[in-house]
């Protein structure tokens, strides 16, 4: 449903994506692995529209969304959760989750979502009127993986969910990323914890210096030689 | 005497809050301190005067004035400081500066440079009638009169100030506001057209400063193309000595700078009135840099 062709994107005269190909069908979680720099971040950010291609397609359930605006790209249903979490620190927990159903008018769905959050995110619901920014990271994470669901994305981005979190909740992180896929929405997943994200996704690409150099379903990247020495530490 | 400058020095102090929010507002927003928003605030002044002398009713003129600036701010928005947004922030300073020079010259050229007043016949007569005029049997020692265009001024500044305060906390669009000027970013990925806010945010300051306009335009019955520039200077540094982001501050450092201007003219010489005002802000600024209700903003690493 979601596709790159031959994505180029500069940053002024450097090229950050040299030609990128990925596809995430229904139902997937695909990560994309690689190192600081690699591109992981910039691939989203094309998706998403907040920087452009220079060259290539994104092409998105049929449709080539290239030049579309970042408000246009989330209203198809593409729904990005940056790196860094990036909630808005001085806007309460409630604020923030209406927020992220920013393009829904219906009250009542809102209202809907809101609970639906909840029973992924329990914690959020005690904190619904505390300021985002003072919370915990961990917590801060919930909150930016709930306000991404707050539109009923049909396919969600998740940019390094685990940075910079306890172990422990890396993998809570995770359990409940498995989840929202159970329950029917794609997932295209960047991550450095090459580890984790091999193990709860589908399918895995590995980007070194802007360019895909290794795919397949995550069990074969999980036994590849090569990604096993440079990604997993053995 | 003392009662008769505060309520004066309350008077002009609204009418700056009224422009202070708006340069607190765009600042807030996209850190641009907006140079040509106190021309908007002069544009509202003539473009009532057009209107009344056009023989369009008060209220109408009012309305029409109102909506010739939301526009004029819009377009200022969309015209002149969308194309540098994403620029070094000094090009949307300079730009800011540039646009009020043209506001100003455009105005010279299609008004002139003559002082123009609102004619007797154009205001109604309620705003001239006096609310208060002491002394009387009950007071026969205070001196106090105070016109009900003076209590219009408070009264209206004030429902418009709570009704701004409304709009940015109760409403979406407000959240939205709030949310582009903690990270723009993050607020494109949640759907927010974000440009689209912006010129909101332009559009509320600019409805406000032309209520400014209009009343100071009525007060002093004298308007000319370079008021906006000592306004807007003035206002600004209200919104700086408020603390400037905030909007509360904004409208107490208009009425702190007001009251300041009113005394120190009253109580020292009129001659060193806006010395005075800015007196007033720097005092403030030395004890306190971030101004009144500003957050003192810590860089993180």
């Amino acid at each position: 449903m979601l596709e790159l062709r031959n994505v180029h994107t500069f940053y002024g005269k450097i090229e950050a994506l040299k030609g990128i190909n990925l596809k995430v069908n229904k139902g997937e979680i695909v990560c994309l692995i690689g190192a600081n720099g690699a591109g992981k971040t910039t691939t989203l950010l094309t998706i998403s529209g907040i920087v452009k291609p220079k060259e290539g397609d994104v092409i998105f359930d049929g449709k080539t969304i290239n030049n579309y605006s970042p408000d246009k790209i989330v209203k198809l249903g593409i729904v990005h959760v940056p790196e860094g979490r990036r909630i808005f620190p001085e806007l309460t927990v409630e604020e923030n989750l209406i927020l992220g159903a920013y393009i829904q008018k219906d009250k009542q769905k809102i209202k809907e979502n809101l609970e639906k959050v909840f029973t992924l995110f329990p914690i959020l619901k005690e904190r619904f009127k505390q300021l985002g920014g003072t919370m915990s990271g961990g917590e801060q994470q919930m909150l930016a993986i709930a306000r991404g669901l707050m539109s009923e994305p049909k396919i969600l981005l998740l940019d390094e969910p685990s940075l910079g979190l306890a172990p422990k909740i890396v993998e809570r992180i995770f359990d409940i990323i498995t989840e929202i896929n159970s329950e029917g929405t794609p997932i295209l997943l960047v991550e450095q914890n090459a580890n984790m994200a091999l193990q709860i996704s589908t399918r895995g690409y590995v980007i070194e210096t802007g360019k895909i150099i290794l795919e397949g379903s995550s069990k074969e990247l999980l036994n590849n030689d090569e990604v096993k020495k440079a990604y997993l530490g053995e | 005497m003392l009662l008769q400058q505060l309520v004066n020095g309350i008077v002009l102090g609204c009418v700056y809050a009224l422009i202070a929010v708006g340069y607190t507002l765009v600042y807030g927003v996209i850190e641009l301190i907006n140079f040509a928003h106190g021309d908007i605030y002069m544009l509202g002044a003539f473009f009532m005067y057009t209107f009344l002398n056009f023989g369009v009713p008060f209220l109408p003129s009012f309305v029409l004035a109102v909506i010739c600036c939301i526009i004029v701010g819009i377009l200022l928005d969309i015209i002149a400081y969308r194309p540098v947004r994403y620029a070094d922030r000094l090009a949307a300073l300079i730009t800011a500066i540039g646009m009020s020079i043209f506001f100003e010259n455009i105005a010279l050229l299609i008004w002139g440079a003559d002082i123009k007043r609102y004619s007797r016949e154009w205001i109604p007569h309620f705003f001239k009638k006096l609310f208060i005029n002491l002394p009387n049997e009950h007071f026969q020692n205070v001196f106090l009169t105070v016109s009900y265009l003076q209590i219009t001024i408070i009264v209206l500044s004030i429902i418009l100030m709570i009704i701004l305060h409304l709009i940015i906390h109760k409403t979406k669009m407000g959240t939205a506001m709030r949310a582009i000027a903690q990270d723009k970013r993050a607020a494109a990925l949640m759907g927010i057209d974000v440009n689209r806010v912006i010129s909101f945010t332009f559009a509320l300051g600019s409805g406000l400063a032309a209520v400014a306009g209009i009343f100071i335009g009525m007060y002093y019955n004298s308007i000319y193309p370079m008021m906006g520039y000592i306004a807007g200077i003035k206002a600004f540094a209200a919104a700086v000595l408020g603390g400037i982001g905030s909007v509360p501050g904004a409208m107490l450092g208009g009425v702190v700078l007001g009251m300041a201007e009113t005394l120190g003219a009253g109580y020292i010489s009129s001659a060193y009135r806006h010395g005075i005002a800015y007196a007033a802000m720097i005092f403030v600024i030395l004890f306190n840099p971030a101004g009144l209700m500003g957050k003192r903003k810590v860089d993180k690493v």
